[in-house]
């Protein structure tokens, strides 16, 4: 099968090297979770991957295909005078694909429509990103996972919508992840990543304690995933 | 036709169009950019008269030249260009207040629309026209920037061209504006209507619709006062927005 996106050999220098040697592919349907440290390159691999920071190496998606991008902690000011309707309006998409998205993320609802874009809580407003990047219908949502503002059940929420979506609408997804346990639950591929490629492939496969302290120091062993644990890396 | 009509439409225009393009400008958190912009214009106006053209056209070409020059700044991301417009607009002030002409000077600081011209009326029903017509055509794009610029580009908005669209609209609205409040005054045409809107309205369409009626309101109303009291029309106009805005402030909800 063709990939949807093949990454060989990318590398992104700021002032140093942030992200060196990074190669992996992806295919229709899976669910590839990059996880690493804090300041691992996770967010500028996905910059990378969308066009938006300049990078070495090849990344080639698969021609016309449509990527949809869920940015990680947004912040809206409160006092921006949008509501929900309006921001959702900005993408020309006819009613009936705009009201399908918000039944799909759970925000079709007249109250929470008229509010300010700002005002929505820290879940409803990832719901209202995903929804909004759903709204071209996408092949790949890549979505950079929040580290604040969304509770532990918030979190679980937004992964369970993830799967369906990716069940429903042969989805791609690409999530940058701090959870260990949701890595294991839900992604059919990882990449490991701490300023150079550490892992990638099934997650049960690759992340042995020898990666996991690769990328997190020794003790991280400890973190190796036991099927009833709650494994949470604390960046 | 009648001067004073003729005044209180072209001073109305300007209220709307800098009232519409300031709620932009000050969800961009550029108010103050039209403040000083205004400035750059002196110089422009200053050269104009000494060469006998119509000031407007002198102040609107500096303004250009200015927002291109903003617009390229922007790009560059290892200058703070808050510092290097700060230096620009106040020399353009100081070479302005140089050259200007002594019996022109106070007009080109504070505005004076009792000595507007029938040519001056149509170019800015057709400027005013121009904004409002461009602008509804940026806005997904203009405040997809303000929220994230990832999420803008992302969605495949052109950012960089939204932005030099905007700034030249805000040179054309603050170059009309000159005219009614100055040189000087010509920031609080951009902020106080759109700051007063922001406080009462909850979503898109209402501030901006707001928030060029409250410009066209205080426009008039000042322009009106002003008449009746034999003054000039620039400071009554931003003093009757001052009390606007604390209308708004007093009815406000939390929304």
């Amino acid at each position: 099968m063709e990939a949807l996106l093949t990454v060989d050999q990318v590398g992104v220098k700021f002032e140093r090297d942030v992200l060196k040697n990074v190669s992996f592919d992806l295919h229709k349907g899976e669910v590839l979770a990059v996880i690493g440290p804090n300041g691992a390159g996770k967010s500028v691999l996905i910059r990378a991957l969308l066009g938006l920071v300049p990078y070495s190496g090849t990344i080639s998606w698969k021609k016309d295909a449509h990527i949809g991008y869920v940015p990680q902690r947004i912040a809206v000011d409160t006092s921006l005078p949008l509501s929900v309707r309006e921001f959702f309006a900005f993408k020309k998409a006819s009613k009936g694909t705009i009201s399908e998205v918000l039944n799909a993320v759970g925000l079709n609802d007249e109250r929470i429509l008229n509010q300010r874009l700002g005002t929505l809580s820290g879940g409803q407003l990832q719901r209202a990103m995903i929804g909004w990047s759903l709204i071209d219908h996408p092949d790949v949502l890549l979505y950079d996972e929040p580290t604040t503002g969304i509770d532990a059940g918030g979190e679980e929420a937004i992964y369970l919508l993830l799967k369906r979506l990716q069940d429903e609408r042969r989805l791609s997804v690409i999530v940058v992840s701090h959870d260990l346990n949701m890595v294991y639950r839900y992604a059919t591929k990882v990449v490991c990543i701490n300023g150079k490629m550490v892992c990638f492939g099934h997650p049960q496969e690759v992340l042995n304690s020898e990666a996991l302290s690769h990328l997190y120091g020794h003790e991280a062993g400890l973190y190796e995933h036991h099927h009833d644990s709650h494994t949470h890396i604390k960046n | 036709m009648n001067p004073f009509l003729l005044q209180l439409f072209v001073g109305v225009l300007v209220g709307i169009g800098a009232g519409y393009l300031g709620s932009f400008m000050v969800l961009r958190r550029m108010s103050l950019v039209g403040d000083a912009l205004s400035h750059v214009a002196l110089p422009g106006i200053a050269i104009a008269l000494l060469i006998g053209v119509n000031p407007f056209i002198g102040g609107f070409f500096a303004l250009t030249l200015a927002v291109i020059g903003i617009w390229g700044l922007e790009r560059k991301t290892t200058l703070p260009p808050e510092t290097l417009v700060g230096i620009l607009f106040t020399i353009s002030l100081a070479i302005g207040l140089l050259i200007t002409p002594e019996p022109e000077l106070l007009e080109a600081l504070f505005g004076d629309i009792t000595k507007i011209g029938v040519f001056d009326a149509i170019l800015t029903l057709i400027l005013t026209s121009t904004v409002l017509f461009v602008m509804p055509r940026i806005i997904p794009g203009t405040i997809l920037g303000v929220i994230s610029p990832d999420l803008a580009h992302s969605a495949r908005f052109k950012l960089k061209n939204i932005n030099l669209i905007f700034l030249l609209m805000v040179a054309i609205v603050v170059a009309l504006g000159l005219k009614v409040a100055g040189t000087l005054l010509m920031g609080s045409l951009v902020i106080i209507p759109a700051a007063a809107a922001k406080n009462i309205s909850r979503d898109l369409t209402s501030y901006t619709r707001l928030s060029a009626f409250f410009g066209a309101i205080t426009a008039g109303t000042g322009i009106i006062a002003a008449n009746a009291f034999g003054v000039v029309p620039g400071p009554i106009v931003v003093l009757a927005g001052g009390l606007m805005f604390l209308i708004t402030l007093a009815v406000r909800n939390d929304f």
